[in-house]
């Protein structure tokens, strides 16, 4: 490691004896292979004092969303920092206090897109792991084509009034408000009629139906809206829409480079995770054989050196803004390398991993899993077809 | 003509959704399926005809096998008609005719007890089958004995001093527990314990020591056949997805306009063709000259392993977040080849033969 300057060696130093006294000792077992995720809101059931427990000690520092603005419940840290943070957690193998669509995928678009009304009002909830949101943007009709989408939004003077489907919404049934893409104007070019409005998801008419995935657990629903009733304005005076009215494509477009970095971050097998040689060795007894070690060590490179990209991509990107269409890259090369990471670990599992909770426990449904990386957030062809037209700039 | 009439039937008795609610009724076999195959003769393909079977040789098997792999089809036609039934036509007793004949009616099953450890490696076997007085005990385990939940009998290799011996004897012979696993493909498949099981001269099948002049032709007809089965599996995932990319629309496009995906089909076509043509291989090697089938039939099985395992992950790329989902087929063609890739040897270990024999 590079010298640290002074002031970061004494944030480090802060840091490693704040940690020392508030992580408790269960909460240090980040690198497990088992789902210990904490997606908080209002519905969330710890698993133990102990979750409860680092989730508010976190919060309370800012340490949920270390990068964000004191005000709205970050600790306000500069880049340099937040890889000191991060390393200090994967040092002594800490969980992550807090996960969720709020954190990864709103908050950056309302720090961006929000008025300091809705900042102020939505952040910190987000922060304290207490609303926990789900991303309405799919329909039947409108996947990999997401401008096209269809969820009728009616201006109704003081609300909006909204009828349509919503798929593959993931955790609708846990969230507690949804973001949601809704067609405001029909008459305007597909890009140019869309709204970006968060919804309660305790409205009436609101109602979501879980789709099982080929993993076998059911994470994402079916989100209906039957004539749901959206106050233009809350009760406490925070407007429903973030941006403007019929140009909520750009927030969204936003908010997807934001979830695109963070799915790319799954497939790097970094902070705390063991490499993959190494687990695949134990697995064989030691007894890889060539085709096997020869696909390992691709992987392995891979892994290493685009987790050497997103790190140069978080570095580049200027305070929070995100990557861009860089993102795009970024998904791709991140979400195949960790299907073939999953796949690999299924052949060094051999047939014990062909067992539902056998000896290998999640292994084949974390693998099947993977296999929606690729599709989750705007599948490989649409990351590739960005990286074509916007980013090489080829017709089309 | 086999290929059509055997289509023609499974559509109609086993389609996919046949797994699915055996899946979910929490069945692993319908013995009233594996009648009928037998009734038609499936269950006797390999079977001289002296002993109730049609005797069409490995490459039908390997057509019928296609066939089944296309809807999924479970049934125990690999453990039991295929390799059980190559180890028994090795050895020409009348113990052994008289098991030939009751494969052949369906009224017996089989399944092979090989694994140990996660990976295929049937020299590296372990457990041994002590010498007592006249006979042995075997203790030990196996796991991953596919079929082996429901069948009447099993293919047990051990160890025997020097060598490996094969014993035939019935699964629910004293000191025999069988423990169902719950593969992710919805197949049956067993671990065994065997704690101080009883086997005499006559549970031998062939020679004591000698198991491979027994046991190769059967693991090498059956890779065969599982290779082909392979190939169905790809074929029916591949099938869907075509079908899919004529019908989906997105940006106002029939999702196979976009030519990304015109050429990832088109691959998997191509690669489809040359694997198709290392499995005929095989199969005519095992019926033409079976002592020199080795390197065919790790070809077979190394391409289909590879083939299927293409074809499922573009299958659910291809259909976008309908191919992740449990109510929908794709995944369980997913999982059939994953588990396929396994049994009898994953790639590494059949690229390995392939290297070995080609003087790698
Ligand atoms: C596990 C999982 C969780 C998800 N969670 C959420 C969520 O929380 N919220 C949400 O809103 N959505 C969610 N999604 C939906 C996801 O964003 C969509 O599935 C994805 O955008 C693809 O849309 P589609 O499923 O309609 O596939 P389609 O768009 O129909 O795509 C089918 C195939 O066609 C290809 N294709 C389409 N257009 C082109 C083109 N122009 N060129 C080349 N190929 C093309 C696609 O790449 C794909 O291979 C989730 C999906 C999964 C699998």
């Amino acid at each position: 490691m590079a010298q640290e300057t002074e002031e970061l060696a004494g944030f480090r130093a802060e840091l490693r004896d704040w940690l020392e006294e508030n992580c408790p000792a269960e909460m240090r077992d980040g690198s497990s292979p088992e789902d210990h995720t904490c997606w908080g809101g209002r519905n969330w059931v710890f698993e133990s004092d102990a979750q409860k427990a680092w989730l508010n000690r976190c919060a309370a520092q800012g340490y949920t969303v270390p990068t964000w603005p004191r005000e709205y419940g970050g600790a306000g840290l500069s880049r340099a920092e937040e890889k000191v943070f991060l390393s200090e957690l994967a040092r002594i193998d800490a969980r992550l206090p807090l996960q969720s669509f709020g954190i990864w995928m709103l908050g950056p678009a309302l720090l961006h897109f929000g008025t300091p009304e809705q900042k102020a009002h939505y952040l910190p909830p987000i922060a304290r792991g207490e609303v926990r949101w789900c991303q309405g943007y799919s329909e039947p009709g409108a996947g990999s084509d997401l401008a096209s989408v269809q969820t009728k939004c009616e201006d109704k003077g003081d609300h909006y009034l909204i009828n349509g489907q919503k798929i593959w919404t993931s955790y609708a049934d846990k969230a507690d408000m949804i973001f949601a893409l809704v067609r405001s104007d029909r008459e305007a070019k597909k890009h140019l009629g869309i709204t970006f409005l968060l919804i309660d998801m305790r409205n009436e008419g609101v109602s979501t139906r879980p789709i099982k995935l080929i993993s076998g657990v059911s994470p994402f629903c079916e989100t209906f809206f039957d004539n749901v009733v959206v106050p233009k304005v809350n009760d406490e005076g925070i407007s429903a829409v973030v941006g403007t009215v019929n140009r909520g494509w750009d927030v969204a477009k936003y908010l997807l480079t934001h979830e695109r970095s963070m799915i790319s971050a799954m497939g790097t097998g970094l902070g705390g995770a063991r490499p993959l040689g190494a687990v695949l060795k134990d697995d064989l007894d030691g007894d890889l054989d060539t085709s096997l070690r020869a696909a390992a060590m691709k992987a392995e490179i891979d892994s290493l050196a685009i987790g050497l990209t997103l790190e140069r991509y978080k570095d580049m990107a200027n305070s929070g803004q995100g990557v861009g269409d860089a993102s795009a890259m970024l998904k791709y090369v991140g979400t195949e390398l960790n299907k073939d990471r999953h796949e690999l670990m299924m052949s060094a599992g051999g047939s014990d991993a062909l067992e539902w909770g056998g000896a290998f426990g999640d292994r084949p449904a974390d693998w099947l899993r993977t296999k929606a990386n690729s599709i989750e957030g705007g599948t490989t062809e649409v990351m590739l077809g960005i990286v074509s037209r916007r980013v090489l700039g080829l017709p089309g | 003509m086999l290929a059509e009439s055997a289509r023609g039937f499974l559509d109609e008795k086993a389609p996919v959704k046949h797994l699915r609610d055996m899946r979910d009724a929490g069945k692993t076999h319908d013995p009233a399926l594996w009648k009928e195959m037998a009734e038609m003769g499936w269950a006797g393909i390999l079977i001289p005809e002296e002993f109730g079977g049609v005797d069409m040789g490995h490459a039908a098997a390997g057509v019928l096998a296609t066939e089944m792999g296309k809807t999924l089809v479970a049934s125990p036609f690999l453990s039991s008609s295929v390799i059980a039934a190559t180890a028994l036509k090795q050895v020409s007793d009348a113990r052994a005719g008289e098991a030939l004949a009751a494969i052949a009616s369906g009224e017996r099953t089989y399944a092979l007890a090989i694994d140990e450890k996660s990976k295929f490696n049937p020299e590296g076997t372990e457990m041994p089958a002590r010498r007592e007085g006249n006979g042995f005990r075997l203790s030990g385990k196996k796991t991953f004995v596919i079929d082996g939940g429901f069948a009447d009998r099993l293919l047990v290799l051990a160890r025997t001093g020097d060598g490996l011996t094969l014993f035939d004897i019935p699964a629910d012979r004293a000191g025999i527990t069988r423990e169902t696993q719950s593969m992710i493909d919805s197949r049956d498949a067993a671990r065994v314990v065997f704690d101080e099981v009883e086997a005499t001269g006559e549970d031998v099948l062939g020679q004591v020591d000698d198991a491979m002049s027994v046991l190769k032709p059967a693991l090498e007809a059956g890779q065969a056949a599982l290779a082909a089965e392979l190939s169905g599996v790809a074929a029916g995932a591949f099938g869907m997805t075509v079908g899919y990319l004529k019908e989906r629309k997105q940006f106002g496009l029939l999702i196979g306009q976009f030519q990304a995906l015109q050429h990832r089909a088109a691959d998997l076509w191509c690669q489809t063709e040359v694997t198709a043509s290392a499995i005929a291989h095989a199969g005519r090697m095992l019926d033409a000259d079976p002592e020199n089938a080795t390197l065919a039939v790790s070809l077979a099985k190394a391409r289909a392993t590879e083939t299927a395992k293409q074809a499922v992950i573009e299958g659910v790329q291809m259909h976008g977040g309908i191919g992740m989902t449990d109510a929908f087929d794709m995944g369980f063609f997913m999982k059939r080849a994953r588990a396929g890739a396994e049994w009898l040897g994953d790639y590494g270990y059949h690229a390995e033969t392939v290297a070995r024999l080609k003087g790698f």
